[in-house]
């Protein structure tokens, strides 16, 4: 039993990994309607420019959290004008084309600079060392990114639900030539809105950076689970996205208790039983 | 009628006859490296294991002897199926003469077949599973630098030694991580120790806390990681924030390379032990083609063993060829010569190529150094033990290939 409540925990763990980054595609394919295929390489960017901060900079990790995302997130609003702006009203296929495209670029220049096994990144001082909390050995760290990414997927579920600037993001996603005869900018709320999609995968790549190594395919290996992920809880789906993400590490550590061959499909799986039952996710609005 | 058939009869053994005679004189040489050019295990082969195919050619002399050599190379991406469909084209379409690298021993085992059934050549640097050189041997395989029953024999005896004789396995789920924890049991059960509990994990996992936890429940004294490349450097960091190692067990690192300390960093990597066969520094014949290696890799990377087992399998490969006279194209002749003479070259030092297949060369045991007894960038090993070459891989006594006889 007690053996159960550590991987209930440690699947806690994982799914604030996921529910951050699927909350990130979620904001960006409700918004855009662009199904954002390089967001595990802008993942994987936000921990490459903590790690650049940290041995370039000097830069400590506390600081990250609060540039990474805004550099990436730049980067990303840059994608968005030079590129994908152009595709609006094309079918969905030629923004995952694209993204995907763009994925593979940027994934294939870290790996020729940086190689496959990655580079070290320390657990901050502050957050060192662990607790024991009885039933497991509880690292700090761990702890702190489930709080963390808990209070970030909240504020970005108010932001984009409960305030104005989310009530004209949602009327412009509704019905954009409205919303531009209000006098409202729209083409800049969008790239605004895919900044912030982004500058979310880049704060789960710096939160990531001390549990696992920086590696260039980092992003790659993740991003196909989280699809998964927003796919169960519904496209676009801004709170469906963050409980799905949080429900499926859970789910996921207790396989790897109770039968680990599966760990890494059982997802899929599940993936397959919703799309079958309820094609548009569990708490997805029909199209 | 009778005419036609006789003239075709003696148009053949003509075309054969020419064929037979242009063997000999044949001073082609194709390589092919295949490996994992993008995945967890391209930094302890993949395009490095090019360059040093590439160094292996320059210092080999033979284009300045009137040989032709190509080298191509190919990511097999850790998946049998396209290793495969990469290692028949290339035996049909590119006329490849030799396989170099091929880690991952879920390919190794499947081109090994391919190799053996269209008599070309594989020198496999990188795959670790010992039945290459066991039930799967063949008369086209050469296994050059390390496998899962030498890595269990000189780590695993060294750590139940120590007192660690109670085992948990933490382990790759493929053939791999079988046949490592397979052969690292069998050497604990010997010595007097005790497995009590395994977990077998999916290739590639970023985390490994809940196969962690269940490790640290199972109270075992040691945690052997039957796992490679970006697994086992994950399980390393993330044990040491679960307060594994704190907590008194021990973290056995079963195959662990020079690319994987570099990566981990010593503060996470100190006090490890674990067995290769080549490390940088050892003498002065590794450290000059180390060098000579570091410079042309974009990181400025050393040498991984599978990587100086390219150079070295080639170098011996080449030498085979230049005693034939020329390169006759038959997989199994040319394996046969390189069986029949010893091996001699700066990285592994004198060794011998045995009926199995099996390179014998001596294993080493290092403990990695702690940050402060490092002097300069890679310093990273200190040596504690050596088996000799004829001790530290599985006795032919207890062979199950088909080519040993008994």
């Amino acid at each position: 039993m007690q053996a159960l409540y550590a991987q209930l925990l440690v699947g806690l763990i994982n799914g604030s990994f996921y529910a951050l980054l699927s909350l990130g595609l979620a904001v960006i394919f409700g918004m855009l309607n662009i199904i954002n295929f390089a967001h595990g390489a802008l993942y994987m960017m936000g921990a490459f420019v903590a790690y650049f901060l940290l041995n370039l900079g000097g830069i400590n990790y506390w600081w990250a959290l609060l540039l990474a995302p805004i550099i990436v997130g730049i980067f990303g609003m840059i994608l968005e004008r030079t590129m994908l702006q152009w595709l609006t009203g094309l079918d969905h296929l030629y923004g995952l084309l694209l993204t995907f495209g763009i994925a593979l670029i940027v994934q294939g220049v870290f790996q020729n600079y940086f190689g496959s096994s990655g580079l070290p990144y320390a657990i901050p001082d502050q957050l060192r060392g662990g607790m024991n909390l009885g039933f497991m050995f509880l690292p700090v760290y761990r702890g702190w990114v489930v709080v963390f990414s808990l209070v970030v997927c909240l504020a970005t579920w108010f932001l984009i639900e409960k305030t104005q600037l989310g009530a004209y993001l949602r009327a412009a996603t509704e019905n954009p030539t409205l919303v531009r005869a209000f006098g409202i900018n729209v083409p800049r709320m969008i790239t605004l809105t895919y900044g912030l999609g982004v500058g979310l995968a880049a704060l789960a790549g710096v939160l990531s950076a001390p549990i696992n190594q920086v590696r260039p395919l980092m992003g790659a290996d993740l991003i196909i689970v989280v699809f998964a992920v927003v796919v169960i809880g519904g496209m676009g789906s801004i709170m469906g996205s963050i409980i799905t993400g949080f429900a499926l590490g859970v789910i996921e550590g207790l396989t790897k208790y109770f039968y680990p061959e599966a760990s890494n499909t059982v997802v899929f799986v599940l993936m397959v039983l919703v799309l079958l039952v309820k094609p548009t996710g569990l708490t997805g609005r029909a199209a | 009628m009778k005419h036609s058939i006789s003239a075709m009869l003696l148009g053949t053994a003509l075309a054969l006859g020419a064929a037979g005679g242009a063997v000999a004189q044949d001073k082609n040489i194709k390589i092919g490296v295949l490996t994992d050019n993008s995945g967890l295990y391209a930094d302890l082969g993949g395009p490095g294991s090019t360059v040093a195919a590439q160094m292996a050619i320059e210092d080999s002399g033979l284009a300045a002897k009137g040989w032709k050599l190509d080298l191509i190379s190919a990511d097999h991406q850790n998946k049998p199926d396209i290793g495969s469909t990469i290692a028949r084209q290339w035996i049909d379409v590119e006329k490849v003469d030799i396989f170099m690298d091929v880690l991952n021993s879920g390919v190794a085992l499947a081109v090994n077949n391919i190799v053996k059934e269209k008599n070309s050549i594989l020198i496999d640097t990188g795959a670790a599973t010992s039945d290459l050189t066991n039930a799967q041997c063949s008369p086209n395989t050469i296994h050059w630098v390390y496998d899962t029953y030498m890595l269990a024999n000189s780590t695993g005896q060294a750590l139940v030694k120590a007192g660690g004789d109670t085992w948990y396995f933490l382990t790759a789920d493929y053939a791999f991580g079988h046949a490592l924890e397979r052969d690292t049991a069998a050497v604990v059960v010997k010595s007097g120790g005790k497995v009590i509990g395994n977990v077998k994990h999916p290739l590639n996992t970023a985390d490994f806390s809940s196969f962690l936890l269940q490790a640290q429940a199972s109270k075992a004294k040691i945690i052997g990681m039957a796992n490679a490349g970006g697994d086992t450097t994950n399980t390393i960091k993330q044990a040491a924030e679960f307060g594994v190692v704190s907590g008194g067990q021990k973290l056995a690192g079963l195959l662990l390379f020079i690319t994987d300390v570099h990566s981990l960093g010593l503060k996470v990597a100190q006090g490890l032990n674990f067995t290769e066969t080549f490390y940088w520094d050892l003498n002065d014949g590794t450290r000059a083609f180390s060098k000579r290696f570091s410079e042309r890799m974009k990181n400025k990377a050393m040498p991984s063993m599978v990587q100086a087992g390219v150079y070295s399998g080639l170098l011996h490969y080449f030498k085979a060829l230049e005693a034939m006279g020329g390169n006759p194209h038959d997989g199994a002749k040319v394996v046969a010569k390189m069986k029949e003479m010893p091996t001699d070259d700066p990285l592994f030092g004198k060794g011998t190529i045995r009926v199995d297949g099996r390179k014998l060369h001596p294993a080493y045991l290092f403990e990695v150094k702690k940050p402060e007894e490092s002097k300069a960038p890679w310093d990273y090993y200190k040596l504690v033990g050596t088996t000799p070459g004829d001790q530290a891989f599985r006795p032919l006594s207890e062979s199950a290939c088909p080519l040993v006889k008994k």
